[in-house]
């Protein structure tokens, strides 16, 4: 059950995202490109996103998982260099090429050379990230 | 233009009817970088089958709505539009791989989920990401036209 709804739920992601244009590079990019022709749909579809997710939130108060378990609890606000760091790491590579991970997978059927290269990177970026959050500690913890 | 607005909208709300399903039947936060990257590393554990069977639906109904319709415009076949220039697209894959697993989340996790939890880590994350998107726009494409 829990690998049939986390297909339903992938499917309905990947879904969303093809209909929204986010697969489109352009889009992305004309919603950073505030020096450009400035596109503002993505802002559309974290509008759009945000509603059902926002009422589903408020469904787990005092109630559990439908197949069971526990609800991910709330981390503590704190905003680390971790948080900050790694945020402008992503938000500079989104810009660049206009994916982030969800469009990256859901479009890899149709992204050719250029999608499947992506997609490899991004695997070997998460791979080393907690050896460069380590170099990064050692760093900070020698200033 | 206003066209795609709409598009953009529909398409999030099937976002985030996805991501509610994922939180309240699974009782998981849908973040695509967590989920791959949890795959990656080998931190998933138990949870590898039920991220395999949520990629298989990610990267699946996108292939065959764009194998059925093409474009959702209907502007011809389905495409990204990424730039050709593979140094970038691998710098920028690199920065994201890098960038979405030490700050814990990406557009998914911390934008969607996250700003809908009124989370202050998911806001600030979603803030730094743009503000640096902005930013790379600018630089890679304006200054230096990499893309």
């Amino acid at each position: 059950m829990r690998n049939l709804f986390a297909l339903i739920s992938g499917g309905l992601f990947g879904t969303g995202l093809f209909i929204s244009g986010m697969t489109d590079t352009r889009k992305v990019q004309g919603w950073l490109d505030v020096f450009g022709e400035w596109d503002p749909t993505l802002a559309f579809v974290m509008g759009g996103a945000i509603i059902p997710m926002f009422i589903a939130w408020s469904l787990t108060n005092n109630r559990t998982p439908a197949l069971g378990g526990m609800f991910p609890p709330k981390p503590d606000p704190v905003i680390g260099r971790n948080l900050i760091i790694g945020s402008t790491l992503f938000g500079l590579g989104w810009g660049l090429v206009g994916l982030c991970p969800g469009p990256a997978i859901a479009s890899l059927s149709f992204g050719g050379l250029q999608g499947a290269t992506f997609v490899l990177a991004m695997g070997v970026g998460m791979y080393i990230s907690p050896m460069v959050k380590a170099r990064l500690d050692a760093a900070a913890a020698a200033v | 233009m206003q066209i795609d607005w709409l598009f953009g909208l529909a398409g999030g709300v099937i976002i985030g009817l996805a991501g509610a399903v994922y939180l309240l039947v699974n009782g998981r936060i849908m973040g695509a970088s967590g989920i791959i990257g949890g795959l990656v590393d080998g931190s998933a554990g138990s949870q590898a089958k039920e991220r395999i069977w949520f990629l298989v639906g990610l990267f699946g109904v996108p292939t065959v709505l764009a194998l059925l319709l093409g474009d959702i415009r209907g502007d011809g076949p389905a495409e990204t539009y990424a730039t050709s220039n593979l140094a970038a697209v691998i710098i920028a894959g690199l920065l994201v791989g890098v960038g979405t697993r030490m700050a814990n989340g990406c557009t998914s996790g911390h934008g969607v989920c996250g700003i809908s939890r009124l989370s202050l880590r998911g806001i600030a994350a979603t803030v730094f990401y743009i503000m640096a998107g902005g930013f790379g726009v600018v630089i890679f494409k304006h200054l230096l036209g990499w893309v």
